[in-house]
């Protein structure tokens, strides 16, 4: 096939992708489109639950969609692209070889010759700043200095696209900003030799500092919310106005699942609805002292600032916002949150005060808690095996997501004495059968 | 290939004393070799005449050391290639890794009549079946834990590493070698130490294995000190336990430390270890010139056939999916699943056939037999436990007297039971019911320290914290068992008895039944079912009794030990 110089060098379409290690597949991706030009730094942000690194792991043709298609450069891509490498977010380096062999790796597998091999490891070495080490072990070297062998093992197969599943968040704020700025050098210096840049990450700021576009994903199932344009002029600075305006507009459209996109709807080969509510995984513990944190700033308070300032990531507030608006204890709009009046309570109340208020609350608004609470009170032994449990909600969930949903259902009634769990017999139980 | 086996610092040293250590253990080794190999095929001996003269020790020491070597080679090469292939096809690993099972749970001694017989005839003309048994038996004790250990360790490769392989498209060779090899070497490694140990007591069994009249001895270090028992002459008696202590402390250190040491970099975690395992021996080895350059010109050779097939990379590499696996897997897969089923029906419908022959009473017996071993096992483990625990705790906890202690129980541990049971046997005959104390006492010494080895393991693994908080609330006596102790170890102690019951069961059958100034001796059980059945040619009662203790094994594990190690891993773990 001739090859056509198109402007797009990667391109997806309508990829859906089920997760089926259980009995009933599970939605993971749903229809999402992208393309990737030539010279294009693209971000893919998304909480987690966005599939957002199964998509990367498509795109590379590590992964294959149930359904859609990926083609690069003009050719329709089947199994792992051979033009492409990748970083990844635990650095996967070899530990029983050094930086060197670890670099060579790659080469070796494509048979070059011994001494081309060296060369051009040593240049990749030397590009990625690793000089010195190229003997060294990867146990004797710090994160940043692991994930450079990472991206010299990437460079060293001159890929055309390189695509790296949260390349950064392995490291400490400081080493990951000083690799985010000198990897971001040697991209927009033409110093490396891929034609495009695919990167994951859940971190906003880091997205709107580095990529030329933004595809923000939703979760549960993933799908393209929003495809930003960073039209910002580099160096960029998220601390800058312009950059803050924008990173409070992603945030902003995450915080706000129920916003409107334009949503294709197609009928699936094996249609899987969620009539089931899914429980965000919120500590309760947490979820009151947020409370107590917004009550005690009037009861109102900007998310991102709230974040920021509890040096929380997105993934690990997100839940507690969910958690705090599915108990109907604040409301969220304008990308801020507000306390409900049972959310002030909450912050107000002991102990015992708060038990009774969120068995209130759960009752009423949590469904799959109060059917649970419900088919004990039915149930004549007042017992629920944590098995039949599971093997229900595998309906809606993978068999982990289950656990972990039964996990936080388990959390939620006991901290709210609504029922008991056994361990050792795996039975839920109700705490005072005298109804 | 360059699978890591380089040993070596990055600076070439002289020529020094260490390479003359090295030639003369070459040469050593060659010889040794040419000596036996002379004698393998060498006429057939009715019976071996045992020289105890000291001077005789050395080439027994290097026959019975040879057969080891052997053996475990064997073992290593089944390894790879029998794990490797069951973790990377799901096809074959469905069929494999159940049969791996079975092998597991059959005692092995119970082959030993039958795999005797069986090359003795086949090579009726030389000393080769009867070596080729003791091998073969030697194999049968190592290879499945390391095989399992192998499996293991590569499903469980990292993910992240899976994918890497991927992405930058690792052939198959560097795969299996850079990647999965690499990955399993330190379960290898632990695993091929237990099954060296356990390589002794077979070997043992099998140099001194007389059925009946016939007399199948190997020249050997057991033999020898079975023959220096016969004859109550206790000076070759602790000469020969020297020679085998000395020998097995050799081997642990120019052999097994210095792998350990060297499997340290394989180690996953991406820290540091503050006391890395160290050998003095891989430290001389690496100070020598002769491997250096040797492993050098090895290195070069590679280069030179890697790039025999160099192709430039930098063209664009077509997007193509990569072949699924070598031809030759493909189209070796189905026949080989198709013969292996095939012969597993053969020997299921032969041993059934075998069955019929048994009749209703002897099945009676059978059964009968089985509880009176089971009850020496029993005992043999109550035993065990009652004086491992408080001791192995007590080792465990203690820093000090572990530090004292370790390496002497560590040598104690290693000699083999089955080298001390005919001075037992010897000591015990004469008395009212010796030999039933005799087998219990052989299957204690030989099972014991899998019990020791793990409750010390599970003390030290307590976390210091507990144990403080144990003290400030002041938690002692029985409750400081009951609450603290016994939670933690408890998963350590059933790992510990699960090892141990396989092996007391396997110690009936040479334990049960016994040989000594020419006449049997035996007490019932199922042991010494399967040993007379096959001493007298009774082969129906020989698989009907074999069947009854691989059977009644794995019941005992699934029922037992199984459902305690689940229940220890989900309420005692500690994390």
């Amino acid at each position: 096939m001739a090859r056509v110089a198109t402007k797009v060098i990667l391109e997806a379409s309508g990829i859906v992708k089920y997760y089926d290690g259980s009995k009933h597949p599970i939605l993971v991706l749903d229809h999402v489109d992208l393309g990737v030009r030539r010279g294009e730094f693209l971000a893919i942000l998304g909480p987690s639950g966005s599939g957002k690194s199964s998509l990367l792991r498509i795109l590379a043709g590590l992964a294959e969609p149930t359904q859609g298609e990926v083609w690069f450069d003009g050719q329709r891509q089947v199994g792992v692209n051979p033009r492409a490498a990748m970083v990844f977010q635990s650095f996967a380096l070899f530990p029983w070889l050094t930086v060197q062999e670890n670099v060579e790796l790659g080469l070796e597998a494509r048979s070059v010759a011994t001494a081309e091999r060296r060369e051009r490891a040593l240049r990749a070495i030397d590009l990625i700043g690793l000089d010195g080490f190229e003997t060294a072990y990867p146990k004797e070297l710090s994160g940043g200095m692991r994930q450079r062998v990472g991206f010299a093992r990437a460079l060293v197969v001159e890929p055309e696209i390189l695509m790296m599943d949260e390349p950064f968040s392995a490291l400490d704020v400081l080493t990951a900003s000083n690799l985010r700025e000198e990897l971001l050098d040697l991209w927009l210096e033409k110093k490396m030799p891929m034609q495009a840049i695919i990167m994951v990450t859940h971190n906003i700021d880091e997205a709107v500092l580095m990529a030329d576009r933004i595809i923000v994903l939703g979760h549960d199932p993933g799908r393209v919310r929003a495809d930003v344009e960073v039209a910002l002029p580099r160096p960029r600075n998220v601390k800058d106005v312009r950059e803050q305006a924008l990173v409070d507009r992603i945030y902003r459209l995450l915080t706000h699942p129920e916003e409107e996109y334009p949503a294709v709807e197609v009928p699936l080969a094996v249609p899987v609805q969620r009539p089931h509510v899914t429980l965000p995984h919120a500590d309760i513990g947490s979820l009151i002292g947020l409370a107590e944190l917004v009550a005690n700033r009037g009861g109102r308070e900007d998310l991102y600032d709230l974040g920021r300032d509890l040096q929380m990531e997105i993934d690990d507030l997100l839940p507690l916002v969910e958690a705090m608006e599915l108990l109907g204890l604040a409301t969220i709009s304008e990308g801020d949150i507000e306390l409900s009046r049972a959310g002030r309570q909450l912050a107000e109340g002991g102990i015992q005060d708060d038990k009774a208020l969120l068995r209130e609350q759960i009752v009423r608004h949590v469904e799959p808690i109060r059917e649970i609470v419900e088919r004990l009170e039915a149930e004549p032994s007042r017992k629920l095996s944590w098995d039949e449990l599971h093997e229900e909600w595998q309906r809606f969930f993978s068999p982990e997501e289950a656990e972990n949903q039964i996990e936080t259902a388990i959390d939620w009634g006991r901290y709210a004495e609504l029922f008991a769990y056994d361990e050792d017999s795996g039975n839920l139980y109700l705490e005072n059968p005298e109804s | 290939m360059r699978f890591p086996t380089e040993i070596g610092s990055r600076q070439r040293p002289a020529f020094g004393w260490m390479d003359v250590v090295v030639l003369a253990g070459v040469a050593g080794l060659i010889y040794g070799f040419v000596q036996t190999a002379s004698q393998w095929f060498g006429p057939f001996h009715t019976s071996v005449e045992i020289s105890l003269s000291p001077l005789a020790l050395p080439a027994y020491a290097g026959l019975s050391t040879l057969r080891m070597l052997l053996a475990y080679l064997l073992s290593l090469s089944f390894t790879l290639v029998y794990g490797g292939v069951a973790a990377s096809h799901r096809s074959a690993e469905r069929l494999m890794i159940p049969i791996l099972d079975v092998l597991q749970s059959i005692p092995i001694l119970s082959f030993m009549p039958g795999v005797v017989l069986a090359l003795v005839a086949l090579f009726p003309k030389t000393d080769l079946g009867v070596e080729l048994a003791s091998v073969i038996l030697i194999f049968t004790s190592q290879a499945w834990n390391m095989t399992f250990s192998f499996y293991h360790s590569v499903r469980t490769v990292p993910q992240e590493l899976i994918e890497a392989s991927r992405m930058y498209r690792l052939t198959w060779w560097q795969r299996f070698w850079r990647r999965d090899v690499a990955f399993s070497v330190i379960g290898l490694v632990w695993n091929s130490m237990m099954s060296w140990a356990g390589g002794w007591f077979f070997l043992m069994a099998a140099e001194t294995f007389t059925l009946g009249d016939k007399d199948f001895r190997l020249a050997g270090l057991g033999s020898y000190l079975q023959a220096a028992a016969n004859e109550g002459n206790s000076a070759a008696i602790v000469l020969g336990l020297v020679t085998l202590v000395a020998l097995i402390v050799l081997i642990d250190q120019i052999l097994w430390r210095p792998l350990i040491a060297w499997s340290d970099r394989f180690k996953m975690e991406l820290t540091e270890s503050a006391d890395a395992p160290q050998s003095w021996f891989l430290d001389l080895l690496q100070r020598s010139a002769l491997l250096h350059s040797l492993s050098a010109a090895l290195r070069h050779a590679q280069a030179r056939i890697a790039d025999a097939r160099t192709r430039s990379a930098r063209r664009p590499q077509p997007l193509q999916p990569p072949s699924r696996g070598l031809w030759i897997e493909r189209a070796v897969g189905w026949p080989v699943t198709a013969g292996l089923l095939a012969l597993a029906v053969l020997g299921v419908w032969r041993i059934l056939g075998l069955l019929t022959d048994v009749g209703a009473a002897s099945l009676g017996g059978i059964v009968l037999d089985f509880f009176l071993t089971l009850s020496r096992v029993a005992g043999a483990l109550i035993v065990g436990a009652v004086w491992t625990v408080p001791v192995g705790v007590a080792i465990g906890l203690n820093p000090r007297l572990s530090r004292i202690l370790q390496p002497v129980v560590q040598v104690v541990a290693s000699i083999p039971a089955t080298a001390v049971f005919p001075i037992i046997v010897a000591a015990l005959l004469s008395v009212r019911g010796g030999l039933n104390v005799a087998s219990v006492l052989l299957m204690l010494l030989g099972t014991q320290w899998y019990v020791l080895f793990n409750v010390i393991a599970g003390a030290m693994a307590i976390p210091t914290d507990m144990r403080q908080a144990a003290a400030l609330f002041g938690v002692r006596g029985w409750l400081w068992w009951r609450r603290l102790v016994l939670p933690c170890i408890f998963p350590y102690l059933i790992t510990g008895l699960l090892t141990a019951t396989g092996g007391a069961w396997n110690a009936s059958i040479v334990s049960e039944y016994v040989t000594y100034h020419d006449r049997s001796f035996s007490v019932a059980g199922l042991g010494s079912a399967i040993t007379s059945a096959a001493a007298n040619g009774r082969y129906d009662l020989l698989f009907a009794s074999t069947l009854t203790m691989a059977v009644g094994v794995a019941l005992i594990n699934r029922l037992l030990w199984k459902r305690l190690a689940r229940m220890g891993e989900e309420r005692f773990r500690l994390d």
